[in-house]
């Protein structure tokens, strides 16, 4: 199917179901209901779990084929924010267009900036991909206000021209959408006690992504992705293979980065708003994560990890201490105390202790990531519970370490 | 004249604040290969010790003070710091001053006791691992000890004073012939720069004239040769790694007078010193501090008015840009050795 | 004249002399050994021969062609192939995927975006990388991942990764260095194997008597920088100026 073998299909299949059926699945728990807390099945978070997940299949496929760890992909993200703001600031409302410049343009910026940064390897392409994410935050912030109005942010005004759509009628700001249709209408359905929200941004988002998945899953198996996975194996090899590493690398930072820029442009198109924060270094440390903590190099270890991390965002940053009442109200008064004064500090405002922790007990005893997790898992409950002989699975401690030469070094 | 003068002055102090950190990361990853993002938040535990310790001095208990009135009449209540009952008022006030630099003896068991912690418990186990599982690792690490401090002191800068004996200015214009009033300084940043060199100089007379230092440059310079002599390189890694914890720790306690310490200065300064660290060249101490010092000073200079007139906004880029400059015309950073962390 | 033509090339690092005024020839089809003490310089000729160092004088010619200041990707493409002293291969990758690098790289040159295509389409260079892994007798390993096998494996599989790009030459430096006996032995009966098979010129720089004397048509000896002499097996054995500057050294053959 569409050029996959009969495994990818069927794996991609699986995504798309799982995918279209995402407003029922994460809204598991009734209306009302203590745990009602846990559901995730709101618009603004499916989103964002979508955009993110295409920001992390972008990086993976820098990162997890040719093993350049850029500590700077933020700024993609935010440029192609930005100039789908512009976009829809000065063309239309239309989404299809902004996306597309966003693409355009953090593809050029990531070009440059890979062309520069890819002279050097290890830990200095990911120092020098910092410094030109920083870069971009503080110009953003500073000298380039007249283009993103610095701290304010980037956001639509009644008097832009927007030449396609003609003049706003009314006060209030026009809204985001595909050819009529607005991002932010849903069609909401009650239904065995639940609510459950058909978001056409979200669906839109969802479009994208599966998009954006399929079009990984064909480059990792293409000789192209091939190639950007020897990169990561032995570069000298390559070399001497009669193959030039350089411009792999730069196409994949490239492609990478229009990823980036897509993301950033869905943002806005959710959202028609662009702010530097968006290029912060933690923004790109975020998105670091989510790919390891998924399992890099993997095809599903990037989208499971943007939705963990922000599943856990939103949802842990909202229980405040008197829903943990609401929880644990039957203890009795002493313990319910003790119980709620330690999960309090996991969730609400310390939700940030959860994430470190999450890291922390995932890269010490999980180092493929959650994918990795569920494959053992799968395997354990395969084998049951016979005795599995050492070669089994790989030991973390012993695993070959990241055997990249540089050529000519 | 002045005004460079000036700029040079004021880059001292943030340089020796990078440059203390920068050794600390240097240290930590030329003996343990280990890159640690969680050093940014051992400089800012070092900055709660200074706040921990001013707080603890200057518990006080209440008492009524019936010859003085408040201003509805009623007898006034009174702070008395218990310090202030225990040792008289004059040398129980001079203790709660001078709890900054009392501070640095409180702060370095503690840190070194942080820095085995650390090691022992975590870092150990990453010896092997690929650098994207340390950077990963000890970023959680550094948000768990962000949040700690966050819970226990709040989200807001805690000012912290210097004593009042350096409350002051130093006057350099004055000094050098100079108009008065040009060049003035504050004493605390002068012997922050003071302690920096000092702090600098002792590392590297430790590992330059001790058998001790001897052991870990050569242990630098080929762990696996060392480890082969019968020489338990492990056990004095960890002291190492001890001791750069209690360089960033005291560097943050004296930091404190200079820079209200929060919660999250320890990221902001972290990011900035891994620039430092790989302008320097990953793995050389001397490196390190000179471009602590270099990116400094280059720093306030670019925020003089003249510069920033010519091209607005590059105080705000300077250091990405000396950065992106220096790692393209010299791969290694400025004194960097060859195949490291190339990979 | 030979398919390789070095003509008075030198290469100093620093103030040490590391080859001077070499001269050399490698007929066609034939096995040439380049031997010599430590320190002769034959890792670094080696060097200018694959573009990794640039000499300081003199020129290198392959089949007609200048190599100096080509990138070596680029020498590569001309027909040369070079075999490391410890195993250049992508360890974690598997033996087919190891195979098929050669493959594409010989057909699409140094790069070309070809993301598109699924690698399981490439019938026809599946086939080919299955006929070198057969050959060189290794089919039967090749979902494994390269990184887990022996040494003796790792230097087959790296040696069938040149093979499959059908280079005009050879270079193999050391490839029996720190292997078992029974590796060694082995290793001898690929390249004599191959020898037979195939046009190939092979040119090879080894420490070990064994290998060159039971391989080498003509031999090079290099001491301090510069070749010695140059002739056929037999008459380097018996030449008494080899064995002062060499063979004395060590074990008498």
């Amino acid at each position: 199917m569409f050029g996959l073998n009969k495994k990818d299909s069927s794996f991609l299949l699986i995504v798309i179901a799982l995918t279209i059926a995402t407003p029922i699945l994460l809204q598991p728990f009734a209306e009302g209901s203590e745990l009602a807390q846990f559901n995730g099945g709101y618009p603004d978070l499916m989103q964002k779990i979508a955009i993110f997940g295409i920001f992390a299949v972008g990086f993976n496929i820098l990162f997890g084929l040719t093993g350049y760890l850029s500590f700077g992909h933020a700024a993609f993200l935010g440029i192609g924010s930005y100039a789908a703001v512009w976009m829809m600031k000065l063309l239309t409302m239309n989404v299809i267009p902004a996306i597309l410049l966003a693409m355009l343009v953090s593809g050029l910026f990531a070009a440059a900036i890979g062309y520069v940064s890819l002279r050097r390897s290890g830990i200095y392409f990911s120092i020098l991909t910092l410094a030109f994410a920083q870069m971009s935050y503080k110009m953003a912030y500073s000298v380039l206000t007249p283009l993103t109005n610095g701290e304010t942010g980037l956001q639509l005004a009644l008097d832009d021209p927007r030449i396609l759509d003609g003049a706003v009628e009314g006060s209030s700001l026009p809204v985001t959408n595909i050819f009529g249709l607005a991002m932010n209408s849903s069609y909401k359905l009650e239904a065995l006690g639940r609510v459950f929200t058909f978001n056409v941004g979200y669906y839109f988002c969802a479009f994208i992504a599966i998009l954006a998945f399929y079009v990984a899953i064909r480059l990792f198996r293409s000789p192209f992705g091939m190639m950007l996975r020897a990169v990561k194996s032995n570069q000298q090899r390559m070399t001497y293979t009669g193959l030039d590493p350089k411009p792999y690398t730069l196409a994949a930072f490239v492609i990478s980065g229009m990823y980036a820029g897509l993301a950033g442009g869905l943002l806005a198109a959710m959202d028609p708003l662009a702010g530097a924060d968006r290029m912060l270094w933690t923004a790109s440390g975020e998105v670091v994560i989510m790919t390891i903590l998924g399992g890099a190099g993997t095809l599903m270890g990037p989208v499971l990890g943007a939705g963990v991390i922000k599943y856990l965002e939103n949802i842990f940053s909202k229980i405040n201490e008197s829903v943990l009442h609401g929880w644990f109200h039957w203890l009795p008064d002493g313990v319910e105390d003790v119980v709620i004064w330690i999960f309090a500090r996991f969730t609400g405002e310390g939700w940030h202790l959860t994430l470190g922790v999450t890291f922390m007990l995932v890269v010490t005893f999980l180092p493929g990531g959650l994918i990795e997790g569920l494959r053992r898992l799968s395997k354990r409950i395969k084998h049951g519970s016979q005795k599995r002989d050492k070669y089994d699975d790989p030991d973390p401690e012993h695993r070959p370490g990241p055997g990249k030469r540089v050529a000519g070094e | 004249m002045e005004t460079i003068l000036l700029q040079l002055l004021n880059g001292l102090d943030k340089g020796s604040a990078y440059a203390l950190i920068a050794l600390g990361l240097t240290l930590i990853f030329g003996t343990l290969g280990v890159v640690n993002f969680a050093h940014g938040a051992i400089f800012m535990i070092g900055a709660f010790c200074a706040v921990t310790l001013s707080k603890l001095l200057n518990l006080s208990f209440e008492t009524i003070d019936p010859e003085k009135l408040d201003f509805l009449g009623n007898p006034a209540k009174v702070k008395t710091p218990y310090v202030e009952a225990w040792f008289g008022p004059e040398f129980g006030h001079a203790l709660i001053d001078w709890s900054v630099p009392l501070a640095i003896l409180f702060s370095i068991p503690i840190m070194i006791a942080v820095g085995f912690a650390m090691e022992r418990g975590l870092i150990k186990h990453f010896y092997k691992r690929p650098h994207a599982d340390q950077i990963l690792v000890t970023f959680g690490l550094a948000i768990v000890l962000q949040e700690i401090i966050k819970y226990f002191y709040g989200a807001n800068p805690i000012s912290t004073p210097a004593p009042d004996a350096f409350k002051g200015s130093f006057d350099f214009g004055a000094m050098l012939g100079f108009d008065p009033n040009m060049i003035i300084y504050p004493y605390w940043r002068l012997i922050y720069f003071g302690f920096a060199a000092v702090v600098i100089g002792a590392v590297f007379s430790f590992l330059q004239f001790t058998t001790f230092g001897m052991v870990v440059r050569a242990g630098m310079a080929d762990r696996e040769t060392v480890g082969l002599l019968g020489i338990n390189i492990d056990r004095r890694f960890t002291i190492m790694f001890g001791l750069a914890s209690a360089v960033a720790g005291v560097a943050g306690v004296m930091y404190a007078p200079i820079l209200s310490p929060n919660y999250h200065m320890g990221m902001d300064f972290l990011v900035l010193c891994f620039v430092v660290v790989v302008v320097g060249g990953m793995g050389s101490l001397p490196g390190a501090v000179a471009a602590g010092f270099l990116l400094g000073i280059l720093e306030s200079f670019s925020s003089m008015n003249a510069v920033k007139s010519v091209l607005p906004g590059i105080d705000q880029i300077i250091i990405y840009v000396v950065a992106i400059v220096i790692l393209l015309t010299r791969p290694r950073g400025l004194m960097g050795k060859k195949g490291v962390m190339e990979d | 004249m030979g398919i390789l033509e070095v003509k008075g090339v030198g290469k100093r690092f620093g103030g040490l002399q590391a080859l001077g005024d070499v001269n050399l020839s490698i007929e066609e089809n034939t096995v040439h050994a380049i031997i010599g003490p430590n320190g002769a310089g034959k890792s670094t000729l080696l060097n200018c021969l694959v573009g990794k160092l640039i000499p300081d004088e003199g020129s290198v010619t392959f089949a007609g062609t200048s190599v100096l200041g080509r990138k070596p990707h680029e020498i590569n493409q001309l027909g040369i192939s070079r075999v490391f002293q410890t195993p250049e291969i992508f360890g974690d990758l598997t033996v087919m995927e190891n195979m098929m690098i050669p493959c594409f790289a010989k057909r699409d040159g140094a790069f070309r975006m070809h993301a598109i295509e699924s690698i399981e389409e490439e019938a026809e260079l599946i086939a080919k990388a299955e006929a070198m892994l057969a050959d060189v007798g290794m089919l039967e390993k090749r979902e494994m991942i390269a990184s887990s096998m022996s040494r003796g494996d790792k230097r087959r599989l790296e040696i069938a990764m040149c093979l499959v790009q059908e280079p005009k030459l050879l270079l193999l430096d050391e490839p029996t260095a720190g292997m078992a006996r029974a590796d060694t032995n082995n290793t001898i009966a690929l390249l004599k194997e191959i020898k037979e098979k195939r046009d190939i010129t092979i040119a090879i720089i080894e420490h070990d008597m064994h290998v060159v004397f039971s391989l080498a048509d003509r031999i090079t000896v290099l001491a301090q920088g510069t070749p010695l002499v140059e002739d056929t097996p037999d008459n380097i054995k018996g030449n008494p100026k080899v064995k002062e500057a060499y063979l004395g050294e060590t074990q008498q053959v």
